[in-house]
């Protein structure tokens, strides 16, 4: 039986393991889900998983969530080359440490921005207070400021010389809020070296196609159907505004 | 050079590195750090971590943070009884699931409750506003239940017979709440069941004694009274209610 990969390409965690899937060529059957449109509430993906949230895979019958749970079972299971998730103690605790930060720093950051600068305005039609939107801003700088200071330092990828599976999820969280018309990497060169790098290492077509729907979201959002994400607007609201 | 732990008994992931390193006669130096002073924003602790948060490891030159990261490490490097981070693919990716998901769920709601009982009222003299501890409750309540329903379901612990890493960090998380006075193992007989065997496990010595700070967390009223409100307190709470 294939390995069944449950993505929307608009999560990020989604994104990082569709490029770490495809990038190391594991073979799985891909089962585009929509989150905007409810898929996640379906009895049918309930089944899949019980937190109702993407990424999920089913491998036999095995059911796995949590991206970075994924993707550590992935490269355990197909082997990947060590450089994605290191054999080495010191080495495999710093890819440890930045895929346990970023939970709650620049991911939920990041999403934040995606959601104020576009989502809620745009598609929910609701105003973000200034004072919300500056103090969310500057949470997500001072994530990137974190990112770069500690984290990337004057290294080429985040544990040294090679690609990890820290880099992969920090490329695909970072590019949330580019979707929503951010520049992130303006007057951040050191970033915007490190993204070009990893984008390369990734593979640019790869890169890039995960990211089409992400960077088509503006244009996206003009053209959907308000009524699609009527029914989460009062939880949407009530967990970012309130 | 011993191992060093920077640790505030308050900070639930400091628990969950305390207790790991004492169950598996892990030898290390305790470095207390005051979090209720903001010693974490001080020149010493910044040459430590300009993460500027506890827990943190120094083993040797060989600096690491992040509880989740630290724990791995250890049980890798000590060789820890397997069944705290099992060998086995799937048994292993039950507990990275669980520990990916908590960061934004148990960890961050039972963190909120925390604050809006105790912190709060502590630093202000005020109560917050009966809506948001409601929500609050509310969002921990369903992060219980998700625990319950997903992650124990009727197993004795989390991935089976044995406690692991994911049960370890589940209790300290779990305890924070409840140290402000709000018994959430009360009406849930599976988890009080739960939370009596891995207890059991850890040695109820000490698991209480890991525990005695925040049992005794209403005295951090008097120790603002006697030592003054840090300015990063007055800061975050400001944020926190905008």
């Amino acid at each position: 039986m294939a390995l069944e990969m449950y993505l929307d390409l608009f999560s990020q965690p989604c994104r990082s393991v569709y490029i770490f899937a495809k990038k190391n060529n594991i073979p799985f059957d891909y089962k585009k889900i929509s989150l905007f449109e409810g898929y996640q509430y379906s009895e049918e993906f309930g089944k899949i998983n019980l937190l109702r949230k993407a990424p999920a895979i089913k491998d036999g019958d095995f059911c796995l969530a949590e991206s970075v749970a994924i993707m550590m079972y992935l490269a355990e299971k197909f082997h990947t080359a060590d450089h994605w998730y290191p054999a080495d103690l010191q080495k495999r605790a710093r890819v440890n440490e930045y895929l346990s930060w970023q939970h709650s720093a620049i991911r939920i950051h990041g999403s934040k921005m995606l959601w104020f600068k576009l989502l809620i305005p745009k598609a929910l039609g609701t105003e973000v207070p200034k004072e919300k939107m500056d103090n969310a801003v500057e949470d997500f700088n001072t994530s990137l400021n974190l990112f770069e200071e500690k984290f990337l330092q004057d290294k080429a990828f985040i544990v040294g010389d090679q690609i990890s599976l820290a880099d992969l999820v920090a490329i695909v969280e970072i590019m949330q809020p580019v979707g929503a018309g951010m520049d992130v990497f303006e007057d951040r060169p050191k970033l915007k070296a490190w993204k070009d790098r990893v984008r390369a290492e990734i593979g640019a077509e790869l890169f890039d196609e995960a990211h089409q729907g992400i960077l088509h979201c503006q244009e996206a959002v003009k053209t959907m159907d308000p009524k699609v994400l009527e029914h989460f607007k009062p939880k949407i609201l009530r967990y970012f505004l309130s | 050079m011993p191992l060093e732990l920077y640790l505030d008994l308050h900070s639930q992931p400091c628990r969950s590195v305390l207790l790991f390193a004492k169950i598996n006669k892990i030898p290390f130096e305790y470095k207390a750090v005051d979090l209720s002073t903001g010693e974490q924003y001080g020149e010493e602790f910044g040459k430590v971590s300009i993460i500027r948060k506890v827990p943190v490891l120094k083993d040797g030159s060989f600096i690491l943070t992040e509880s989740i990261a630290i724990l791995q490490y250890l049980a890798a490097k000590h060789r820890t009884p397997d069944h705290w981070y099992p060998a086995d693919l799937e048994r292993r990716a039950r507990v990275d699931e669980f520990l990916s998901w908590q960061h934004t769920n148990i960890r961050a709601h039972g963190s909120k409750v925390f604050w809006f009982r105790d912190v709060v009222p502590a630093v202000t003299g005020s109560q917050v506003p009966k809506e948001k501890m409601d929500a609050a409750v509310e969002e921990l309540n369903a992060s219980l239940k998700i625990f319950e329903d997903k992650f124990l379901q009727s197993r004795p612990f989390v991935i089976g017979d044995k406690i692991c890493l994911a049960d370890l960090v589940a209790i300290v998380e779990i305890m924070q709440p409840v140290g402000t006075g709000l018994d959430v193992f009360q009406g849930r007989p599976a988890l009080s069941a739960w939370r009596d065997r891995v207890k059991k496990e850890i040695g109820v010595e000490i698991f209480d004694e890991a525990h005695k700070t925040i049992m005794n967390v209403n005295a951090l009223a008097q120790t603002f009274e006697s030592k003054g409100i840090p300015e990063f307190l007055k800061l975050k709470l400001q944020k926190m209610f905008n």
